[in-house]
């Protein structure tokens, strides 16, 4: 038997993968925005357009956005996992391959089909079209998911089958063997194999359940008489969409351990704080789900306290473990800051300052006044737009130039009007959510324009200036190499 | 409840904010050796760990102690009024829409066909309660109107075309039967 492979071979075409999963992804990323920007407009009464446009718009910004998030915490995950372990690049195209079959599906039966449930697909709602769209565009929809959710499902698989191949088990790739063990911690064990573990453990085991809720779905589509119980539908369909918007963060987090290090000639290595916050963190994003359903009273009370317990915990590893270990690994380090570097250090910020919102309004009696109003899109988009996107940026355009990025001054202004409109346009989402604005409805009464005027400004600098750091990484994308930072 | 939530994310998210921008200032400036720095500041993270369970252990007892949603998988308080308010596409099927100040009114929620939320907002600016309205299930929501005036109800969970104007008004005055 051979002996398995201690990491990925450097080829033209896994190159050429990683700069197609880059590119499609800045090219989405920005899409999904200009459609988020709209649909703020459209509540901001600037722009005349009909509910029902709007609505689909909504689901189109919701979907694109969770699927390029998905595709490009992939990618980074990707990117690094294969230096430890031999990953393929042809389950990672595929992934894309699928993906893009799904996103044509879901393009049309929102264009063509005028589907508009909204990303969650909410059961019975799909089937609920009354005349908009019908069983058909629905399907379409749902399986334009399905193929998407088989793609990430290869390539989750893959992942898992190379972690077990070089460490042994999952088990002992997320470290469970050293946190429970009694030696000194052997840190030869790196972070991303940690992160890369717990995201492979949840997404398969969240995909599973979305393939099931949306399978049971598609026989509600065409087997009207076939009713399932919306309560089961909901906590499904959360638990999936709560797991897998998660692991997008999780993933990039990746390219922070990495990255950050090489900046200040730190070592990042695992504790066992570290693993016990990984290990706690991989049960957490699985259990805490129950705080999206803090207002369907049938759930019963074990749920929904663990729901609001679980929330408050969550927090602690994201604050106490990788915001503030990074924030002392560049404590007088003597770092030189450039532009990857600098989103990088943000999008810790934004990840660590949404997380608190989002806690608050895990809350129960907090919720009871807040729940589905705009303080949810604040938190969501200050740990998305604020966390996500820069922290995907930052390693993105490392791995294109690595520590030799030389910064310009639209470099430097791009980044703090990223940062500050941003905040800008997440804290306007918090306040009309602290006035008790409805999220999700495509026309705003006359008391709630100011919030979604100032927001609408806010989110066109925002879009204005990805659009600067997109083009700024694409000019550099044909200098991407596998190995920035070895 | 709105402002205290929104004055504590604001309070703690400037703590976080701090604290980045006091680290980040001097990340530039070398400082001694890295072993000693992560050794001082993980003595604070364990002491910090300490600090937020026992903030969590005490926020999670007082928010809990006393259930926050009477009738939620517990015995509620008998009602002085029941209101069954059924959801469709869209629009309230309400049994009953005046009900007296300081009277407990109980709503009976679910709905007809897909997903809905039941919001009740004292103006623009302010919601009083709210739960979700759903197929197959009938969710109580307990409320006591204290003072008199017209209780605007939205619906908060999306549910197609004209989900925005899925509303109802509930009259709170004095002399209603």
């Amino acid at each position: 038997m051979n002996a398995p492979a201690l990491h990925s071979a450097d080829t033209p075409a896994a190159r050429l993968a990683f700069q197609l999963y880059v590119a499609i992804g800045i090219a989405v990323f920005l899409l999904m925005m200009i459609a988020g920007a709209v649909f703020r407009a459209a509540q901001a009464a600037w722009l005349p357009i009909p509910a029902n446009f709007v609505y689909e718009i909504m689901t189109l910004h919701g979907a694109g956005m969770v699927g390029v998030s998905g595709l490009a915490g992939a990618a980074v995950m990707w990117y690094f996992l294969r230096r430890y372990v031999a990953l393929s690049t042809g389950m990672f195209l595929a992934m894309l391959a699928l993906s893009l079959v799904g996103v044509v599906m879901i393009l049309a039966a929102i264009g063509i089909g005028r589907f508009a449930a909204g990303w969650t697909f909410l059961y019975p709602l799909p089937a609920r079209g009354m005349g908009i769209w019908g069983a058909h565009a629905a399907a379409a929809y749902v399986g334009g998911l399905v193929f998407i959710g088989v793609g990430f499902l290869l390539f989750y698989l893959d992942c898992a089958l190379a972690i077990m191949r070089r460490y042994g088990s999952l088990a002992r790739a997320l470290g469970l063997d050293q946190l429970f063990g009694s030696g000194p911690v052997d840190t030869s064990l790196p972070p991303t194999v940690v992160a890369s573990t717990m995201v492979v453990i949840i997404n398969i085991l969240g995909i599973l359940a979305g393939a099931v809720v949306l399978v049971m779905t598609l026989v509600n589509l065409y087997v009207p008489t076939v009713v399932f119980d919306a309560l089961l539908m909901k906590n499904l369909i959360f638990f999936f969409g709560h797991v897998f918007i998660n692991a997008t963060l999780y993933m990039a987090v990746i390219g922070v351990y990495e990255i950050v290090p090489r900046y200040t000639k730190r070592a990042w290595t695992i504790s066992r704080p570290f693993l016990a916050s990984w290990a706690a963190v991989t049960l957490i994003v699985m259990a805490v789900y129950p705080h999206h359903l803090l207002m369907d009273y049938v759930m019963p009370k074990w749920m929904v306290v663990t729901g609001q317990v679980l929330s408050y915990l969550s927090g602690i590893p994201v604050l106490l473990v990788t915001a503030y270990g990074a924030l002392v690994n560049i404590h007088r380090s003597g770092l030189k800051w450039d532009l990857p570097l600098r989103l990088i250090i943000f999008s810790l910020f934004g990840w660590a300052a949404g997380v608190i919102p989002a806690i608050i309004d895990g809350v129960i009696r907090v919720n009871l006044v807040m729940h589905n109003t705009q303080w949810v899109p604040g938190h969501f988009h200050f740990y998305l737009l604020l966390g996500l996107v820069p922290m995907l940026l930052g390693t993105m355009l490392y791995a294109c130039t690595r520590e030799n990025w030389s910064e310009t001054a639209l470099d430097r202004a791009s980044f703090w009007t990223y940062g500050v409109a941003g905040a800008v346009f997440c804290f306007v989402f918090l306040a009309a959510g602290w006035q008790g604005v409805p999220r999700r409805f495509a026309v705003h009464d006359a008391a709630w324009l100011g919030f979604s005027q100032i927001g609408t400004v806010a989110a066109t600098l925002v879009l204005v200036t990805a659009v600067v750091l997109g083009v700024r990484l694409l000019a550099r994308l044909p200098r991407a190499s596998l190995s920035a930072g070895m | 409840m709105q402002n205290l939530a929104w004055i504590l994310s604001l309070v703690l998210m400037a703590a976080i904010a701090a604290v980045f921008l006091w680290v980040v200032a001097g990340a530039s400036r070398p400082g001694g050796d890295a072993g000693t720095i992560a050794r001082s500041a993980f003595q604070w993270r364990d002491r910090l760990f300490w600090v937020v369970i026992s903030a969590g252990v005490i926020v999670s007892f007082g928010t809990l102690w006393e259930w926050p949603i009477a009738g939620h998988a517990t015995a509620a308080p008998k009602a002085d009024v029941v209101i069954r308010a059924t959801a469709h596409q869209w629009r309230w099927e309400i049994d009953r829409d005046t009900v007296q100040p300081g009277q407990l009114v109980e709503f009976e929620l679910t709905s007809r066909d897909v997903n809905h939320g039941f919001a009740i907002y004292k103006d623009k600016h302010h919601m009083v309660a709210q739960a979700q309205a759903m197929p197959g299930y009938v969710n109580k929501l307990q409320v006591r109107f204290t003072e008199p005036g017209e209780y605007e109800v939205l619906c908060l969970e999306y549910c197609g075309l004209a989900h925005h104007a899925m509303r109802t008004v509930i009259k709170v005055h004095a002399g209603a039967r």
